[in-house]
């Protein structure tokens, strides 16, 4: 986890300042600033000092809960506090929506391999997946929010979850494709085991050999997608806070990424792998819980 | 040497049979000849292939050719695109003719698509060869590797590494994303290396006193590259939704250039009031996306006797 951690922001931080021209000379504007000042700043900023000092002195304050400085003077942490808990709801409405209905459309699907649901939604989750994001977005902004008005099309006055529905749903449904597709597919592979077949002799109930038996061990595979899901969700707000108007902080990196705010994209991308590493975890430890043949010593 | 030790080696890895044998890949056509969904993705991919390469075949016009201001933002005459008319697919915000734009805009997303998913595929051929092979420390080395790329979100460090990145052209874009996309290949690759490396058939190999080379190449190579495949193929659509993305957000593809991603983005700010610019491309979008993720779909199917 910790190699990880390092070599992702490692990697995001190379390239952030590998980007082309000098934040500082930016941040003067127009006027040529005077080169005292001009020093001092880059010395406030350590871009006087070699890349690896400067990330290892990231990475120190980084252990201490300092996420550094933006190019405009406020703390990097002060700016994801007031937009992170926009972006965490939002990214949290599609995780549970895709896993509530990616499942429940899942299971619907596997029960009867070839049937008519099974094919709905086999056709229909491929649709979902081949159409990009943001057309996928607009077009239910025009048409649940503008045509039909049952969602607000943008910002967050309704407060959670009204506000955040429709863009939570837009976000979380190409993953929730995928789960529900992964979950079918994992369940009809599970029917034909012997233990269904012993099960099923025993004379248990249908429901019972599905949820009790069958969907527990079908299960696994669909876990360990949703744990590697929330990071991409998160990284997905970069598209759907655009669109919607929500003040978080795919909306905020996206910007700084254009002004070349170095500290500001480094802190929330570290942030982003830090919640991806965390529901990592999360998955692993689930892991046993739904099969007891997995134990950590 | 030759002849009887090329049938003892085809034999043994059973790669290059054909005919009418039961073999894997004769077994999978005999099944993919009956699918219709096979078929219809072929066809529409054929097509977007010939737009690709003979555009001209579709429209005289060249990409952002006789483009005229005065024109632009003329609707459809109607939504039947073969009424006639000089515009049947309405202009766009530079007044450029729209069916051409399309025609001219589809080269870009179908070579970013391959080339990204060709430059995947070879790094985790490679890669996850070497690592599932030999396994100890070259493989731990490699599989925290690729945990690092893999915790980093693709969109998130596309977005960062493209706007690095001084010019924006094809393959500038195919080769950050490539950079990016091969971690899940690599891993499944590893997987099925690792699945295959203590094989009986393997194994004879070795005791007969084949390299290591020879035994990755010819014996593990043909039984582990199949699910690989497959999944590159579903890729290639995958990488082509992505590609447009960029371009959405602006640090993919730029204006002299003609895309579909380009053209949606164009949309935007206007598809309320005109959203036929918005719906054509997305359509066009779409339809490719969608017939390679039928063709990879149908394919893995066919290739895998667990699912039939």
């Amino acid at each position: 986890m910790v190699p990880v951690l390092i070599g992702t922001t490692l990697l995001i931080y190379l390239a952030v300042f590998a980007l082309p021209g000098d934040p500082i000379r930016t941040l003067g504007g127009d006027k040529p600033m005077p080169p005292a000042v001009y020093q001092a700043l880059r010395h406030h900023y350590h871009l006087d000092e070699p890349l690896i000092v400067q990330y290892g002195q990231y990475l120190w304050g980084l252990l201490h809960g300092d996420f550094g400085e933006t190019l405009n003077g406020q703390p990097v942490s002060d700016v994801m506090k007031t937009d992170w808990a926009v972006t965490a709801r939002l990214a949290v409405t599609a995780w549970i929506f895709e896993l509530v209905v990616g499942i429940g459309l899942g299971v619907w699907a596997g029960r009867r391999k070839g049937g008519v649901v099974d094919t709905l939604v086999l056709s229909g989750t491929t649709l979902v997946i081949a159409i990009p994001v943001f057309v996928l977005a607009y077009s239910a902004q025009l048409l649940f929010g503008l045509k039909l008005g049952w969602f607000p099309t943008a910002g967050t006055d309704d407060g959670w979850p009204y506000s955040y529905l429709l863009p939570g749903i837009v976000l979380g449904s190409a993953s929730l494709a995928y789960i529900a597709r992964l979950t079918r597919t994992s369940l009809v592979e599970n029917f034909r085991a012997d233990y269904v077949r012993t099960a099923v002799a025993k004379g248990l109930s249908r429901r019972r050999v599905l949820v009790r038996h069958t969907l527990r061990n079908s299960l696994v595979p669909v876990i360990t997608y949703l744990g590697v899901d929330l990071g991409s969700l998160m990284a997905g707000t970069i598209v759907i806070e655009g669109i919607f108007n929500l003040p978080g902080i795919g909306g905020q990196i996206f910007t700084a990424i254009q002004i070349k705010d170095g500290p500001t994209v480094v802190g929330i991308a570290t942030l982003l792998v830090l919640v991806y590493l965390f529901a990592n975890l999360v998955v692993d430890i689930l892991y046993g819980v739904l099969d007891p043949r997995i134990r950590y010593e | 040497m030759s002849e009887s030790t090329e049938v003892a080696a085809t034999a043994q890895t059973g790669a290059v049979v054909s005919g009418a044998s039961a073999s894997l890949w004769s077994d999978a056509w005999r099944e993919l000849y009956r699918r219709v969904t096979f078929w219809v993705a072929v066809v529409i991919l054929l097509f977007m292939g010939l737009l690709a390469t003979v555009p001209s075949l579709f429209t005289s016009l060249g990409p952002n050719g006789r483009c005229d201001v005065r024109q632009a933002k003329l609707r459809p005459a109607s939504w039947n695109p073969f009424g006639g008319g000089p515009h049947p697919f309405g202009t766009d915000t530079h007044g450029c003719d729209y069916w051409a734009q399309m025609v001219h805009g589809t080269r870009a997303p179908i070579i970013v698509g391959f080339l990204v998913t060709g430059i995947a595929l070879a790094l985790a051929i490679g890669l996850g060869s070497l690592s599932g092979y030999y396994g100890r420390l070259l493989d731990t080395v490699l599989s925290r590797i690729t945990d690092i790329f893999f915790g980093l979100p693709l969109l998130l460090g596309a977005v960062v590494i493209l706007t690095a990145f001084p010019s924006h052209g094809v393959l500038t874009e195919s080769f950050v994303l490539g950079l990016l996309w091969w971690p899940t290949m690599t891993r499944l690759m590893r997987g099925q290396v690792l699945s295959i490396r203590d094989a009986d058939y393997v194994q004879a190999a070795r005791m007969l006193g084949a390299r290591d080379t020879r035994i990755m190449v010819r014996h593990i190579l043909p039984n582990a590259v199949a699910p690989v495949f497959v999944y590159a193929m579903l890729n290639v659509g995958v990488v082509i939704g992505y590609e447009a993305t960029l371009d959405y957000l602006g640090v993919g593809l730029q204006y002299p250039t003609v895309s579909w991603g380009l053209q949606l983005s164009q949309a935007q700010e206007i598809f309320t009031d005109y959203p036929y610019l918005l719906i054509y491309p997305a359509v066009f979008l779409t339809a490719t996306v969608l017939s390679f993720l039928l063709l990879g779909d149908a394919v893995r199917d066919a290739l895998d006797p667990k699912l039939r």
